[in-house]
């Protein structure tokens, strides 16, 4: 059975396109089908981050519009064959995406794969409100910063209402996926604690993801960081919370930059 | 700089978190009253336009939230009948 998960956020800059690239990239290294999925029109940059920028000939847009079959949209990843990408257009503007051409393309993209990971856009605009539209579950990414966690109670606000599971009389699984988290100053006073963030918007957390610059060198070499370096510390959380989104029980722990098992046995429980 | 003003300054988390939980108490109210409000406002615009022609901007609909009950309050101005025959007419 399918899942479509929306990686969300309402801010910008917080790791929506990271953690697209790094979830779909765990998912399909696990074995599972995984497409990514870029909303974000106009702003493409999941195709960059997934190293594909050079291989784009079609685009959502065009498949949505019908000018183009979903197969010939979609990027096979070279790397791991069982991962996917369809890429936004780069010079279209927002209003080219139709609810009911993304309706369709969403309920294709559940026949082919096992995880639809879509890439939202910031903001609470229309490209935002497509991308969570069809969603079963929704990653709600989040800084330990004041704006991002106001921004994301928003969101979470939209996703109990605006989707189409919401409609219906449903909900959307929601979960807090919390990035560029320093523990050691979270210790200090000078940043929100995973306990604070999670207390003010109660949502469940699926992994904590610590500031890393690791990241920064995946999107300069254009891999997901769990394909780049997937015994970092950040690739290790995103393996977690790629086993939690399909149902294993993990406890979460914040993996600290240590080699093998004695990072694991430093990786502090905070959750 | 003494030792306490130290850390002080450091500690703003505490900071973030007291100004984040009074922001978002208020902030739900308000996002989740006006979406109500507006739906509100649509529907009842519908029935009344069934049967009276009114201007929009003259039904208000508001609403009072107090600790045990709140009230909601619907004002809507409906034209005198020699307004409407003036209309009519003119």
């Amino acid at each position: 059975m399918a899942k479509v998960v929306v990686v969300t956020s309402g801010k910008g800059g917080v790791g929506k396109t990271t953690s697209t690239a790094a979830l779909g990239a765990a998912l399909a290294q696990s074995g599972d089908t995984a497409v990514v999925v870029d909303f974000d029109v106009g702003l493409r940059n999941l195709d960059l981050v997934m190293g594909a920028e050079r291989r784009v000939v079609f685009d959502l847009i065009n498949v949505v519009q019908g000018d183009a079959k979903l197969n010939q949209a979609l990027i096979r990843d070279k790397r791991v064959e069982t991962l996917s990408l369809l890429p936004a257009s780069q010079t279209r503007d927002k209003d080219a995406l139709t609810s009911e051409g993304v309706a369709r393309v969403i309920a294709e993209l559940r026949e082919k794969f096992d995880w639809v990971i879509c890439d939202s856009p910031a903001g609470i605009e229309k490209g935002a409100m497509l991308a969570m539209r069809h969603a079963d579950i929704a990653v709600v990414v989040t800084n330990p910063e004041v704006s991002s966690v106001r921004d994301s109670d928003r969101i979470i606000g939209m996703l109990d209402s605006k989707t189409e599971r919401a409609e219906q009389g449903g909900r959307v699984e929601k979960h807090l996926l919390l990035t560029r988290y320093d523990p050691a100053r979270a210790a200090r006073g000078e940043m929100l604690k995973t306990e604070d963030v999670l207390e003010i918007l109660s949502i469940p957390l699926l992994g904590i993801i610590p500031e890393n610059e690791e990241v920064l060198r995946a999107s300069n070499m254009g891999a997901p960081i769990t394909l780049l370096n997937p015994t970092s510390a950040p690739a290790r959380a995103y393996f977690d919370a790629a086993k939690r989104l399909k149902g294993e029980k993990l406890d979460v722990v914040v993996p600290l930059e240590r080699k093998g098992f004695i990072g694991r046995l430093f990786g502090r429980r905070v959750a | 700089m003494n030792l306490i003003s130290l850390f002080r300054r450091n500690n703003s988390a505490p900071v973030a978190r007291e100004r984040l939980q009074v922001l978002l108490a208020h902030e739900r109210v308000i996002v989740g009253k006006s979406d109500l409000l507006a739906t509100l406002q649509e529907e009842i615009m519908a029935v009344i336009a069934k049967h009276i022609a009114v201007d929009r901007d003259k039904v208000q609909i508001k609403m009072d939230r107090g600790d045990s009950v709140s009230m909601l309050e619907i004002d809507v101005e409906v034209p005198s009948p020699e307004k409407i025959r003036a209309a009519a007419e003119g």
